[in-house]
């Protein structure tokens, strides 16, 4: 295998990919070279060295290299190792489900409401239930944004209210109808022992209560959200690592429009 | 002898520290006036009244609730209590027990004469302060046999959600090299207008803060303290709707460090902010006699606010804290004033402007135990980079001599530290620390560059804004939202129905117990 990978310049290499059946590169296509780390709870030994490496075996991990282990100071072991995957996916039978608008910038969204909303987009935001941590909402939410992306606090022709953590459902919605929102935005943070799944399903089951699942764009953002999990919750959209205040404004908008909302 | 690095003008930093002396003498005839039901609900606990009744409702609220119900709150828990002992010869905590059973009603007992009722309760109370303040002799003790780490402290977190498993973790950590082990508590807590009581082993990204979770964790943390040859630094959260009781039991049960900042609750659980004035008062009085360093939280509003544009927003808070502190008998040395390494690591010449903050807050608190805290806003899941960013914020922290380090995790963002991560994090510290040790004697800044022009900034901001809080009052500030960006009404909030003006009879031996015996 590794052969054939060799064989061919770096120009034609690309040819080479069978993407049927793709497998982890280190530095030659097809070597399934990966990196792995994990504790097991067996005193630091020969033995557990020897654990280590069948259990990589086990995992269809060729040629398994312990490159470092060391104690954990209660009988427990860290370790370090490199393999060679042996499983193959066939990508090109790949679907993800995604939020499918071109995403505009903070100024194409601001000429979008003019032309097409012509009146201010309300959007409420929050992270609802237990969690206590903001900084999801407040990357999206708030003036300053996150990493150079300003939050729809500073967009003109959107009324951004955040409304901050630990907000229970009940009183999100009372606070969304009563400032008349177009969409509401859920950030959750804390998804130990999947707590988000039932609060969310639970403030789309209170919007359903109110009749306003259709007025209402509804979207879901945090680090374990996908827009597969929040379509399948009930959610319009589902955003996570990597999204900023323009790509919800944007899918906000256009359903709006889509949806005759406006 | 202090050196100034940074070429500070000190004029500027005493002129700061007065209108920071100005804004929290201001408030303090406002706390002196008030209490608040978790305020009495520790009176209650230092007085012995503990357990849960068959509903798992804490005694300390069910006598604090019979006593609010008839209207006697503005006489404070002591009175009631000490009425009662003289009128039934009972001990506060069976006394708690009869009006959890509903055999005692404290309100038609027969009245006593208030000298009577302080010299009752006086009793029992001192017998607890002597607890506390022995508590704090075996800290001193053990330090002095056993020994310390170095500082910076490393200061890791556990939070399993499971006291046993969480004494698992921090005993690896101990030996991993770790000094102060925090306990994270369970989501929502804070907003608990009560404490939880016994072990637990269910939390939500964390672990309930109990008395008995406390004394789970202490033993454990000295055993393993004996066997390291360090003293282990056991860390919680005087913050939210509990913060005093948390402060009682933390000061019963010999916990080190306690997170207790004057305005976090406010600003960042939405606690009501008169409530929050009175509570921190009487939390830090009763941390600052138990020997407990507190965690002041001014870094969190580099969360939520920008780390460059708002630092002189963590400097004015931080100055604020320290008065606060000190009226409430804190003195500098328990003060881990909060700083953080916060800024986005794609700016250029970032590390020089953390290094300035670092050891602006280094040279205008010199004897405070500085707690530094690690990157969390640009961590991202890239675990790789993310330890490169913890590796600055340590290389920062060894350069200016921060007092509790605490660490940053390579996963931080992913999920809560496995062992592993926090082993790997330990690992980066302790290699640093070593390599780097002697760093800042050796470390001039040039006169006039980057660093010293930086420092001196964020400085007269700060100084600036103090005066505005001096001339607009503490509470019209919150209101306004100058801090982290975050706006709290004087009326809005969590816990405003806790709050009640004292009467002229009211007492709380604790205060000038604690106060009084303070520096002994």
């Amino acid at each position: 295998m590794s052969a054939d990978g060799r064989s061919t310049t770096s120009t034609t290499a690309h040819s080479t990919i069978d993407l049927t059946k793709i497998k982890p590169y280190g530095d030659t296509l097809n070597d399934g070279m990966m990196q792995f780390s994990f504790t097991l709870p067996v005193p630091y030994s020969d033995e557990a060295r020897e654990a280590a490496r069948l259990y990589l075996l086990k995992m269809g991990v060729d040629e398994p290299q312990i490159s470092h282990y060391e104690d954990l100071g209660v009988g427990y072991t860290f370790f370090v190792c490199y393999g060679k995957g042996t499983h193959t996916v066939d990508f090109t039978k790949i679907e993800v489900p995604k939020v499918d608008v071109e995403v505009m910038d903070k100024y194409g969204v601001e000429d979008y409401i003019k032309e097409n909303i012509k009146r201010p987009v309300v959007i409420v935001g929050a992270c609802t239930g237990t969690d206590a941590h903001t900084v999801g909402i407040d990357a999206i939410m708030n003036m300053k944004g996150y990493d150079g992306h300003y939050g729809l606090e500073r967009y003109e022709g959107i009324e951004a209210y955040n409304l901050g953590s630990q907000m229970p459902n009940e009183e999100f919605l009372a606070k969304a109808i009563e400032l008349n929102a177009d969409a509401v935005i859920v950030s959750q943070v804390v998804t130990q022992k999947d707590v988000h799944i039932p609060n969310l399903t639970n403030l789309i089951e209170l919007i359903e209560a109110e009749g306003l699942r259709d007025k209402l764009v509804v979207v879901a953002g945090g680090p374990r959200i996908s827009h597969e999990l929040a379509k399948e919750i009930g959610y319009d959209a589902g955003f996570s690592t990597g999204t900023y205040a323009e790509h919800v404004a944007t899918f906000v908008v256009t359903q709006m429009v889509q949806r005759g909302l406006v | 002898m202090q050196k100034n690095k940074l070429n500070l003008d000190f004029g500027l930093v005493a002129e700061a520290r007065q209108s920071a002396a100005r804004i929290a003498a201001d408030i303090q005839p406002f706390i002196d006036q008030h209490s608040s039901v978790t305020v009495e609900r520790t009176v209650a606990r230092l007085l012995g009244i503990d357990g849960i009744d068959e509903l798992e409702r804490p005694l300390p609220n069910i006598m604090i609730e019979a006593i609010k119900k008839e209207g006697g709150l503005p006489l404070g828990a002591a009175y009631w209590i000490g009425r009662a002992m003289l009128a039934t010869g009972k001990t506060p905590q069976e006394i708690a027990e009869g009006v959890a059973a509903g055999e005692i009603e404290l309100a038609k007992l027969p009245e006593k004469s208030v000298e009577d009722i302080q010299a009752a309760v006086n009793k029992v109370a001192v017998k607890t302060v002597e607890r506390i303040r022995a508590n704090r002799a075996h800290r001193e003790d053990f330090i002095k046999n056993v020994g310390e780490g170095p500082k910076p402290y490393l200061y890791v977190i556990v939070a399993t959600g499971n006291i046993y498993e969480d004494v698992l973790q921090a005993q690896a950590a101990a030996r991993q090299g770790a000094d102060v082990i925090a306990v994270i508590r369970t989501t929502a807590q804070s907003l608990l207008d009560y404490v939880p009581y016994g072990p637990t082993t269910e939390g939500f990204g964390g672990t309930y803060a109990t008395q008995e979770n406390f004394r789970i964790m202490r033993r454990a943390l000295d055993e393993v303290g004996n066997e390291v040859g360090r003293y282990i630094r056991l860390c919680n959260y005087c913050s939210g709707l509990c913060m005093p009781e948390i402060a009682a039991m933390g000061a019963l049960e010999r916990l080190d460090v306690m997170l207790n900042d004057a305005l976090y609750g406010i600003l960042f659980r939405d606690i009501n902010m008169q409530r929050t004035l009175v509570d921190q008062y009487f939390s830090r009085i009763i941390n600052g006699f138990a020997g407990i360093i507190i965690n002041t939280g001014e870094d969190n509003y580099l969360t939520t606010a920008d780390a460059v544009e708002e630092a002189h927003t963590v400097l004015a808070s931080q100055f604020i804290n320290e008065q606060f502190a000190l009226r409430a008998g804190l003195p500098e040395e328990q003060m881990g004033l909060g700083h953080a390494f916060e800024m986005n690591p794609n700016l250029k010449d970032g590390f020089l402007l953390e290094l300035s903050q670092a050891q602006m807050a280094r040279d205008i608190f010199p004897k405070a135990p500085l707690k530094y805290m690690p990157p969390t806003k640009f961590m991202n899941g890239n675990i790789f980079k993310g330890h490169v960013q913890d590796a600055l914020f340590n290389m920062v922290s060894i350069m200016t001599n921060q007092g509790i380090q605490l660490l940053g995790m390579l996963t931080e963002a992913i999920h809560t530290p496995l062992l592993q991560d926090r082993a790997l994090s330990i690992e980066n510290a302790r290699y640093i620390f070593n390599n780097m040790r002697s760093i800042s004697d050796e470390i001039e800044f040039k006169e006039g560059g980057m660093i010293q022009s930086r420092a001196q900034a964020v400085l007269a901001d700060a100084a600036a804004m103090l005066k505005d809080i001096e001339q607009e009052g503490i509470m019209s500030t919150i209101e306004k939202g100058k801090f982290a960006g975050v706006k709290r009404p004087m009326n809005g909030g969590k816990g405003l129905d806790g709050v009640v003006v004292k009467d002229a009879l009211y007492f709380n031996p604790f205060i000038e117990l604690m106060l009084g015996k303070e520096g002994e």
